[in-house]
């Protein structure tokens, strides 16, 4: 494997896992938010703060990580995202901040507070909606370039049918993912009553999260058909991926195996991501930037790779350790 | 023109994130590493009010924690939103450390969750207490690596650029700048200092408020103690920091010196204001030590700014900057040196009204220090933004809206600001230590 193709593809890969460990913080937002206003707060509050409290930095590490990445991969990334995002770029860290002072904020002192609550909700949706602009002008269209200047096509974005389904699919697909996961940890908690509510809202929302796939899909045919054509290839990867979905829904309308369930779900994501993300492939950046053209010189090239390996020893132990305190303690789940 | 004014907001943007961030990141190095002081002292004694101090620290370290991560994360976007030209030169060449700190990072923020959610979870306490030196470690080294990236800024080097292209990188070299070993030194240990009487003012204020408890006296004593050490390790890397300016950078120390002409046996300029002819007024000159803090003899040729061409100097109002600095580390070092000398010979004296009083701005004065310090440091390289390779306002956005974007930030770190503090006082407010002392027992 080429040193740039090892650097995207790791890059992808923590992307991923950012989408679904994000996803179930944004959700979860949502679903506290939504719960307070319909008065059934300490049904779901308690525990999704159980969980979210000890993890959400890390949560914010791994979004760090990638833009951090990318640029150390992908020098050229810094220039055409940096100019081109400046708006949209902005307007995440905006989010990012009121949600991430809310764990602090909101943990200590102004609890109850309802200002509070709904800001943290309304940013688990609009958190998603920003951060996929990203994904949007990869696909080129929106942004134009000449010889040093970058420019972005805010109103083309606003109004593209396909950026707006692209939106929808990330803001359902988060409600989605988190619903499913919590589902799973209230089970572990031994909380049924939680349990029984979020079930529904995961199984609420699984049908949209596969009908926008779709509607993507769809539009992307005409949006970029170069790109529509090269997942075509991987259709395989997007059927496997819709047969995940199917076991999820089907374990989680039984209501048994829950973490089977949730893992087919990841898994699901995980299908369709990667077979967009290769089919995406060789471009950075339509039809601007591409892998090769992007790719930092070879020197730097290896030595992120050898820091990238010897972090990920010190990480992988780490991480492992927190799932074994906070997801996989029985005692800790049950607030005992 | 329009472009240059881009580059302007992107300046005042990148100052205002960056001036809001390290009041939040400094304290983030070094609270930990007092945390981990009265937790261990709190151990090692069976000292159960030291271990009440580690756990309140923590509970407000907490609060600036979040939002020192919301805004490091806004800094690190931020760099390549409103530097793209430079992120695209210096990533080819910088990532590394870049890179090595978002590790860092993690590091420090898996273990930070774990230690806050796990007090009385672990039988051996010393677990517990385990827990907080991988938090230590990744906090300095995250401080490391990023004033890292800031040295290079400095002391660019491990690259040759001809004609705009970049070749022959060593990434290795270009990390171990010139710059690299005074800047880490002195941007660590003053985090620690800072933090020492940041927490200082908060034990010199109850006692001030006239608790006499045990506790606040025993708070007062270490970080008072840990002060001392740290602002004396601050000024003797703060000396060698001069030494490594008179050798590396010369134009940022001349102007920050006020020392136009070059000269051996060159004075110290203190305080004093500049004519509109350039001559230095009502300024306290120390014969030779400017030439004794470059070179250590008194007849040390010191480079004077004149060598430079004008649209290369840096704005010599930085002069005001470097000597505030320099005056608050040195009152800091002595009321530090004061109070150990006054619990050793005059104890009563230690708690007197006055000395107290000046303990409790002592973490602010230490703040606005690094404050100064660091856009001394900025402004100081200016107009570069990669000294001798890329002017501040080629890397620069073109994009328009950036004075929108500035005015959208002030107000969210306002909001963020004040929150803190309300949080703060009320967190800590409504639970007393001496209420909380009661509730153990003690």
């Amino acid at each position: 494997m080429s040193l740039e193709l090892l650097g995207i593809t790791v890059l992808w890969i923590f992307l991923f896992g950012y989408v679904i460990v994000a996803s179930i913080d944004f959700g979860a937002g949502f679903f506290s938010m939504y719960s307070d206003i319909s008065g059934r707060k300490d049904m779901i509050h308690t525990i999704i703060q159980r969980y979210l409290s000890p993890v959400w930095e890390i949560t914010n590490v791994f979004l760090v990580f990638f833009f951090v990445g990318i640029v150390g991969f992908f020098p050229k990334t810094a220039f055409y995202y940096g100019t081109a995002l400046l708006i949209p770029g902005s307007i995440s860290i905006i989010l990012l901040a009121i949600r991430g002072s809310y764990y602090a904020f909101g943990t200590y002192g102004m609890k109850n507070n309802r200002i509070l609550t709904f800001l943290y909700g309304m940013t688990g949706v609009f958190i998603p909606a920003s951060l996929s602009t990203v994904l949007i002008i990869s696909e080129g269209g929106f942004i134009s370039v000449k010889g040093k200047h970058v420019k972005l096509h805010l109103l083309e974005l606003l109004t593209s049918p396909f950026a707006w389904s692209v939106v929808l699919l990330a803001i359902v697909s988060v409600l989605f993912i988190s619903a499913s996961f919590l589902t799973w940890y209230s089970s572990k908690a031994n909380d049924y009553k939680a349990g029984a509510l979020l079930r529904k809202y995961t199984l609420a929302w699984s049908l949209p999260s596969v009908l926008s796939a779709l509607v993507v899909v769809l539009s992307m045919k005409t949006h970029n058909p170069e790109h529509f054509e090269n997942m075509i290839q991987y259709s395989w990867m997007l059927i496997l991926s819709i047969l995940f979905f199917f076991i999820a829904v089907f374990f989680f309308y039984r209501k048994k195996h829950y973490g089977a369930a949730f893992l087919s779900v990841v898994l699901q994501y995980a299908l369709a991501f990667f077979a967009y993300g290769t089919s995406h492939y060789p471009y950075l950046l339509y039809p601007y930037l591409t892998v090769q053209a992007g790719f930092t010189n070879e020197t730097m090239a290896k030595s992120l790779v050898i820091v990238f390996i010897l972090g990920l020893l010190l990480l992988v132990p780490s991480f492992l350790l927190v799932l074994k305190l906070f997801v996989f303690d029985k005692n800790y789940i049950q607030g005992k | 023109m329009f472009e240059n004014n881009m580059a302007m907001y992107s300046r005042y943007l990148t100052e205002l994130t960056l001036a809001f961030h390290i009041i939040f990141a400094t304290i983030g190095v070094g609270v930990p590493l007092m945390i981990a002081l009265a937790h261990w002292i709190g151990l090692r004694k069976k000292d159960p009010h030291f271990l009440l101090l580690a756990r309140r620290w923590s509970r407000g370290f907490v609060i600036t924690v979040a939002v020192g991560v919301v805004t490091g994360t806004a800094i690190g976007l931020q760099l390549s939103l409103l530097w793209p030209n430079f992120m695209e030169l210096a990533g080819q060449v910088i990532a590394l450390p870049l890179f090595m700190e978002t590790f860092a990072f993690f590091f420090e923020a898996i273990f930070l969750g774990i230690y806050l959610y796990t007090w009385n979870r672990f039988k051996n306490p010393y677990y517990h207490f385990g827990l907080l030196i991988p938090v230590i470690i990744g906090s300095s080294m995250s401080a490391v690596f990023i004033t890292i990236v800031n040295a290079f800024m400095n002391a660019p080097q491990g690259f040759e650029l001809k004609n705009g292209v970049i070749t022959n990188i060593q990434p290795l070299v270009a990390m171990f700048n010139p710059a690299t070993p005074t800047k880490v030194a002195h941007v660590l240990s003053s985090a620690y200092m800072t933090s020492a009487f940041v927490l200082a003012s908060i034990a010199a204020f109850h006692l001030l408020k006239g608790s006499k408890h045990v506790y606040h006296k025993k708070a007062f004593h270490l970080t008072m103690i840990a002060a001392l050490i740290f602002s004396v390790t601050t000024a003797l890397v703060g000396d060698l920091s001069g030494k490594y300016l008179g050798k590396y950078q010369p134009e940022k120390l001349a102007a920050a010196e006020w020392h136009f002409e070059t000269d051996d046996k060159a004075p110290l300029v203190l305080f004093g204001v500049l004519n509109e002819e350039q001559e230095v007024k009502n300024a306290l000159k120390i014969p030779y030590a400017l030439s004794i803090l470059v070179g250590a003899k008194p007849s040390a040729e010191v480079i004077g700014l004149n060598e430079y061409p004008e649209d290369e100097r840096p704005p010599l109002y930085v002069h005001y900057l470097f000597d505030l600095m320099v005056t608050i580390g040195i009152f800091l070092a002595g009321l530090a040196f004061l109070y150990a000398a006054l619990i050793q010979w005059k104890q009563k004296f230690a708690y007197n009204k006055w000395f107290l009083r000046l303990s409790v701005i002592s973490g602010g004065l230490a703040l606005i220090a690094i404050e100064i310090g660091w856009i001394f440091a900025e402004v100081g390289r200016q107009p570069w933004i990669l000294r001798g390779y890329m002017k501040t306002i080629e890397g620069a956005t073109t994009s328009a809206h950036v004075d929108i974007l500035l005015a959208a930030f002030g107000f969210l770190y306002a909001a963020l600001g004040a929150g803190s503090i309300i949080i703060l006082r009320k967190m800590f407010k409504t639970n007393t230590a001496e209420a909380e002392l009661k509730e153990l027992g003690l």
